[in-house]
């Protein structure tokens, strides 16, 4: 079992809220993925600057003089905000690949959560509100996000293993169900090439679709490809620069409840998710089919 | 009517006083309020009470049912009136997959949608539904009638036994070992009684008849891998 929640604005009036509304929506997941939980946060978008999240269990040693160090090495301004082990670094958006790989020789012990133009993931081992609070989530805005509660059934509770995964720049996925041939599907996007760090089965999912777009895939082709390739239960939300999009495996038993108005779609793995949402009561409330791809965009 | 809110009382407390109303009991009428999509609902009742929900329900409401009826003013979530086996259950939104699952009697009325699984495994429950159902609906159902004013989706009556599916639109697929059968009067007998106690106008002759080829009934060893 795992619980999800997806916020799309389409009000921006409401965008200063997004973040605590996503906390909100995530608490009440508790019951469903109690081990960790991520938050995908997409915020205002930046001219030339590109983010990457990063993080490190020793945030004091390896956040220490980061910027310093890493200005050096890609001759170039970095600016840092960090969030409890968490830091988000703003550099030139042309430096995110040599800052990159300058990390990996720099600080060894730092994990890149997410990169893009307005993406910021947040996760961590631990109760949803624990997590929540850690990072702040609640003051954060932005125009969408997606949040994930995780109850681990494939492989470890880790920082890792936790939800969002991000699958490309500014592109991120998070997955209730399991999937049952994972590691054959590892061995074949590895062979090719493709850079998968854990044993997790959601992370072969992620890169799955990466590998799909690397190939000229739209994020819906790959969408409707992985129900061809993908074996096993999947309630899918994605998270894109512009939009999020939802996909549910032909068998459809992992639940899934969407609730659209004039100001918002929501999605929620319950209904509960979704009942302190403005005007929820007036909203459009109804289950996405199976093996059927949903996609919103600003 | 005895009213209960959810949003100031706890469901323990709440589903501990339904189940201790009895047979003589003069507190009768209940009304829930602020379900808020929470699970297990008015579940497991035992006496003819009428319980009615306002607003939309989360997993297992009404499961379990004897005797009460039970109103939902919303939709339902997983598994509303799974296992009934008397009483009446009416949902008057949609209700989420496998609804009315196991059912051994009484009557489940969806007034809107039903998804996937409807009347999985039913054995004796009858279900109206007044909008369509998803798919695997009906999956090993031994008795009992499910009525379906809309569509059907992929795979109906898939291994059924001796329950009748009744449905007014279009059939996606039928599952294994289903078939179309013959309407016979009694049949439309049977639906008019239970479109009549599911508040629906729809006719009986509109409807075609479902249910099991009994080819799967025998070992076959041709149906082995």
């Amino acid at each position: 079992m795992c619980g999800i929640v997806g916020l799309f604005l389409k009000d921006k009036s409401m965008e200063a809220q997004l973040g605590a509304m996503l906390t909100d929506m995530l608490i009440t997941m508790t019951d469903r993925g109690p081990d960790s939980a991520g938050i995908a946060i997409y915020s205002q978008d930046t001219v030339n600057i590109g983010k990457m999240t990063v993080q490190s269990d020793t945030p004091d040693v390896d956040f220490d003089k980061l910027t310093d160090d890493l200005k050096k090495r890609i001759k170039g301004d970095v600016d840092i905000r960090v969030q409890s082990t968490h830091a988000v670094l703003e550099l030139r958006a042309d430096q995110v690949v040599v800052a990159r790989e300058a990390l990996k020789e720099i600080r060894p012990n730092i994990r890149i959560m997410s990169t893009g133009d307005s993406l910021e993931i947040y996760k961590e081992v631990g109760l949803p509100k624990d997590v929540a609070s850690r990072f702040d989530i609640a003051k954060m805005s932005g125009s969408h996000g997606i949040g994930h509660t995780r109850m681990a059934t494939e492989s470890a509770v880790t920082t890792m293993g936790a939800h969002p995964f991000n699958t490309g720049s500014d592109q991120c996925l998070v997955h209730n169900g399991s999937l049952s041939n994972h590691n054959s599907l590892r061995r074949k996007l590895r062979r090719d090439g493709v850079h998968i760090e854990t044993e997790n089965d959601t992370e072969v999912g992620a890169a799955y679709l990466t590998w799909k777009m690397q190939n000229g895939s739209t994020l819906g082709e790959a969408l409707e490809s992985s129900l061809e390739d993908l074996d096993g239960f999947f309630t899918f939300v994605v998270g894109t620069k512009d939009g999020f999009g939802v996909v549910r495996d032909p068998i459809a038993c992992k639940p899934a409840v969407m609730a659209e108005t004039d100001q918002y779609v929501a999605f929620g793995s319950e209904y509960r998710a979704l009942v302190n949402l403005p005007g929820i009561q007036n909203a459009r409330v109804w289950e996405p089919e199976p093996a059927t791809v949903y996609f919103w965009k600003h | 009517m005895q009213t209960y809110d959810l949003s100031t009382g706890s469901l323990r407390e709440l589903n501990a006083t339904l189940h201790a109303q009895n047979e003589t009991t003069n507190q009768t009428a209940w009304e829930i309020m602020n379900p808020r999509g929470a699970h297990a609902i008015a579940c497991g009742l035992d006496s003819p009470i009428e319980v009615t929900v306002r607003g939309s329900t989360g997993y297992y409401s009404a499961g379990m049912n004897q005797q009460a009826t039970v109103n939902i003013k919303g939709s339902a979530g997983p598994g509303v009136a799974e296992n009934m086996m008397s009483g009446k259950v009416v949902i008057d939104g949609d209700a989420s997959q496998y609804a009315g699952a196991t059912g051994h009697g009484g009557l489940l009325v969806i007034k809107g949608n039903a998804s996937s699984r409807c009347g999985i495994s039913m054995k004796g429950i009858n279900i109206v539904v007044h909008g369509s159902i998803g798919h695997m609906s009906a999956f090993m159902a031994q008795s009992g009638n499910l009525v379906v004013c809309g569509d059907a989706g992929e795979a109906l009556g898939d291994s059924c036994y001796e329950a009748r599916l009744f449905v007014r639109g279009t059939v996606k697929s039928l599952g294994a070992d289903c078939e179309e059968k013959e309407m016979r009067p009694e049949h439309l007998e049977i639906l008019r009684t239970l479109l009549a106690e599911g508040e629906c106008n729809a006719r009986p002759e509109e409807f075609k008849r479902y249910g099991s080829a009994r080819t799967l009934y025998n070992f076959n060893i041709d149906n082995a891998y």
